[in-house]
């Protein structure tokens, strides 16, 4: 067994005990046992991809003395890894763009708990990413929901808690239902970790025994996590949440937390269900019906929102639109489109709200269009990182928006009815976000006369601006040259379908 | 903590849209919080005050809807409960050789003669060691939601002392011993006999708890001081991690582990489930003190 096997348990028990440790550390340590974490973090996830990518294998790692049926596990490839990876860096430059809006926003006495709440946050994720246990799947959606729900709360003051409580109650209601779901689940198959129970279901499914009880668990799963990652009819929470958060809150809320949840339900469908009873069951075509509702009704919502950060939060939940459709339509190259999709969200929005931030910042705080109107000139960097999450989101070629949309299009076709949904919902969603984000991108640049704005001092900018210029560069790269990545979720995919 | 801007007359990206707001000739910049806001025309839109509005509204026909909903959901979980195997049914799945091994050589391997305790510390630690950092979560945010300064000079007619009383002061003298000497036990005894850290802790927590409320939160937060607590919970927490952490690196690399069972029924025995139990205890038990206090006076 290799050393680099043991990356995804020290990642999780790392941040565990940075946690820990960074509860009595001072505020500033704290927060660089966090970066310090995060950087750890990716480098070892890392380690891990290029380990499963290498050797084209993916492993299970035993978390104690006990093998599979009885003790607990992880298990690692391509997906996993890359996922991890992704989260991990996507964390790593929210939190250091986000940093200088923590020390604003939150009050002194509890900012080194801000810090903690980071890191259980960070290890819940690389948990959900890596477990192949579905009930160290549930307990470690427990600790992201109260450490997310903790890193909003965390900015004080009315709307913000009116918009943390409204969190808690959807994401709450979510965990139940999923508690439920792996309840049935377990009453009937008797089993918790992923490869036994995908024998014990596909076994169950061909005798035809407890079909009503498989269908309403494998539903209450897909809805639950549904509901937390704020797919269409429960989406209320998300804009409020993802609007009103500190910065870096948002970032890691809509750039990570969202897809956890999104990526343990791709493992519930692929590694426990199954994508053949998946389908068989109708949860597929709910999902693809409430995510091309989400891609339309989501973007005409961002049209008609009156605040920068609302806008930015309504784009997040019509692209998780984007990503159920993905999972509705089944096939493995609506997968890769899926994975794509995550990929480019998780890069663009958490700089689309770190630039949203910046250019606040430079018009004195204010958020609505009028104020917003020429503030690119003010901030040039924050203006330009605006600009092209802006284009990205639209689905201009080159740029790494454009990426998903064309491997979802050229994977909608011949499927019947669905072709045309898909078809329609993504040319529908394309021309709204035409409309919002394009439109407020030339807002930026307008002429203006700036005599009687506020002060604002544009010397830090770029400073400020330079994990979001990460991402963006990262993003380019991407939308430039896809091929590699699509070769190695191609890789990933043989394996995590097997 | 800043306060918001009132947003509620902003446009929208629509009305902008509509009303042709990228005039390019207007290169005057208005700030907005000199524009007049005409008083009767303040009709908000997305505010949260005006949602509360419409929901009362609608709240007849909400109340409507979500009982039948309710109603639709629980006759879908009835059927899907009729669905099940019944309860205690030899056949059922979940009797299987999971369960069987459990049950079988659950004391043999683990050294614990409490099937639930090996359970839960040894087969499963990994998902006991999330529960328990499900509660650390939990006490760092209800830490973060009421820590406040406590108010310096609380009237006298808000203190609740009943010392003051004889009958409440002899009782708890004799109560809060007992109390904690049999959550102690139930913490030690837990890979022996039904119990174990998660049940012993909310016992011995009723103790401090009794203490605070029979002698005065002053008097209960000089002798349990949050720096106290703090120290208590990290070092509970930091020897489960790392304890847990040697324990799951040594079995997933198939390493000899320095462990041993011992023998089953002894008090030191089960390798590593006791001082779990303790430290898991431990930690149940400042959560569970720590939530009081933040819920009555707001800081420990």
């Amino acid at each position: 067994m290799s050393f680099v096997q043991n990356f995804p348990f020290f990642t999780i028990i790392l941040s565990l005990i940075c946690a820990v440790v960074s509860f009595v550390l001072s505020k500033n340590a704290s927060k660089w046992v966090s970066v310090a974490l995060l950087s750890i973090s990716s480098v070892l996830n890392l380690a891990v991809l290029v380990y499963c990518s290498q050797n084209n294998t993916d492993f299970t790692y035993m978390m104690g003395h006990f093998p599979a049926p009885w003790g607990n596990e992880l298990a690692a490839g391509v997906f996993e890894s890359l996922m991890a990876l992704l989260f991990a860096f996507v964390m790593l430059m929210s939190i250091l763009g986000g940093a200088s809006h923590v020390e604003h926003d939150v009050a002194k006495q509890r900012r080194h708990l801000y810090w903690v709440m980071v890191d259980l946050t960070h290890a819940a994720l690389m948990a959900l990413c890596y477990t192949n246990d579905i009930f160290t799947g549930y307990v470690f959606i427990e600790v992201c929901t109260i450490a997310s729900c903790a890193l909003l709360a965390v900015r004080g003051g009315g709307r913000v808690l009116i918009a943390s409580v409204r969190y808690m109650i959807f994401a709450l209601v979510g965990s139940g239902l999923f508690l439920m779901g792996v309840v049935f689940t377990y009453s009937i198959t008797g089993h918790l970790l992923f490869p036994q129970l995908r024998e014990a279901i596909a076994l169950l499914w061909r005798d035809g025994s407890y079909r009503l009880s498989m269908t309403v668990a494998i539903g209450l799963m897909s809805v639950g996590l549904a509901i937390k990652a704020g797919l269409f009819p429960f989406h209320f929470w998300l804009p409020s949440a993802h609007g009103r958060a500190t910065t870096a809150t948002s970032g890691i809320l809509s750039g990570v937390i969202v897809k956890g949840y999104l990526f343990l339900l791709i493992k519930i469908i692929y590694r426990v269900v199954g994508v053949e009873v998946f389908h068989a069951s109708g949860v597929q075509n709910v999902l693809l019906i409430f995510g091309v509702a989400a891609m339309v009704f989501c973007s005409a919502a961002a049209v008609g929102s009156r605040r920068l950060k609302t806008m930015v939060a309504y784009s997040s939940a019509a692209q998780i639109g984007y990503m159920f459709m993905g999972l509705g339509m089944g096939t493995e190259a609506a997968l890769i489109a899926v994975f794509f999709q995550i990929i480019s969200h998780a890069l663009t929005k958490p700089m689309l709200f770190l630039a949203s931030s910046s250019l606040m910042d430079s018009c004195g705080g204010h958020q609505d269009f009028r104020s917003l109107r020429g503030a690119g000139h003010r901030n040039k960097p924050a203006g330009f990182l605006f600009t092209v999450g802006a284009l990205s989101m639209v689905g201009i070629p080159m740029f790494i928006g454009f990426i998903p949309k064309l491997h979802f299009a050229s994977a909608a076709f011949g499927m019947g009815w669905r072709t045309w949904a898909v078809l329609g919902a993504l040319v529908i969603s394309t021309l709204l976000n035409v409309l919002y984000f394009l439109y407020t991108a030339m807002l930026l640049w307008l002429p203006v006369n700036d005599d009687n704005r506020p002060s604002f001092n544009g010397k830090s900018a770029w400073r400020h601006a330079a994990p979001g210029l990460a991402l963006a560069v990262l993003g380019m790269a991407i939308g430039l040259q896809s091929a590699p990545l699509a070769q190695l979720l191609q890789q990933g995919i043989a394996l995590f379908c097997r | 903590m800043n306060t918001q801007p009132n947003h509620a007359n902003d446009p929208s990206l629509l009305e902008l849209w509509y009303n042709g707001g990228l005039d390019l000739t207007d290169h005057l910049y208005i700030p907005v919080e000199d524009e007049p806001q005409p008083a009767e025309k303040y009709r908000p839109k997305h505010n949260d005050a005006v949602f509360a509005r419409h929901l009362y509204r609608y709240a007849r026909v909400f109340n409507v809807a979500g009982t039948v909903l309710c109603i639709l959901f629980s006759l879908l979980m009835i059927l899907t409960v009729a669905n099940l195997p019944a309860y205690g049914d030899p056949d059922a799945p979940t009797v299987n050789e999971v369960a069987e091994r459990y049950v079988e050589q659950g004391t043999a391997e683990t050294g614990a003669v409490n099937t639930v305790a090996g359970m839960i510390l040894d087969y499963r630690a990994f998902d006991t060691l999330g529960e328990s950092f499900v509660l650390f979560t939990a006490v760092a945010a209800v830490t973060i939601l009421m820590e406040r300064k406590p108010k310096k000079k609380v009237r006298r007619a808000e203190v609740i002392s009943y010392a003051e009383d004889d009958i409440v002061r002899v009782v708890s003298r004799f109560v809060i011993p007992i109390v904690l000497v049999f959550g102690v036990y139930i913490l030690l005894n837990g890979h022996l006999s039904p119990g174990g850290g998660f049940s012993g802790g909310a016992i011995m927590a009723a103790a401090p708890i009794l203490y605070a409320m029979v002698w005065g939160d002053e008097q209960a937060s000089r002798v349990f001081t949050a720096r106290r607590i703090r120290t208590v919970v990290v070092c509970a927490l930091g020897f489960y991690c790392a304890a847990k952490s040697y324990s799951f690196f040594t079995g997933a690399n198939h390493l000899p582990s320095i462990i041993s069972t011992g023998t089953p029924g002894n008090i030191f025995s089960a390798g590593l489930i006791m001082p779990l139990n303790v430290a898991v205890g431990l930690v149940v038990c400042c959560t569970m003190y720590s939530f009081y206090m933040y819920f009555r006076r707001g800081s420990i």
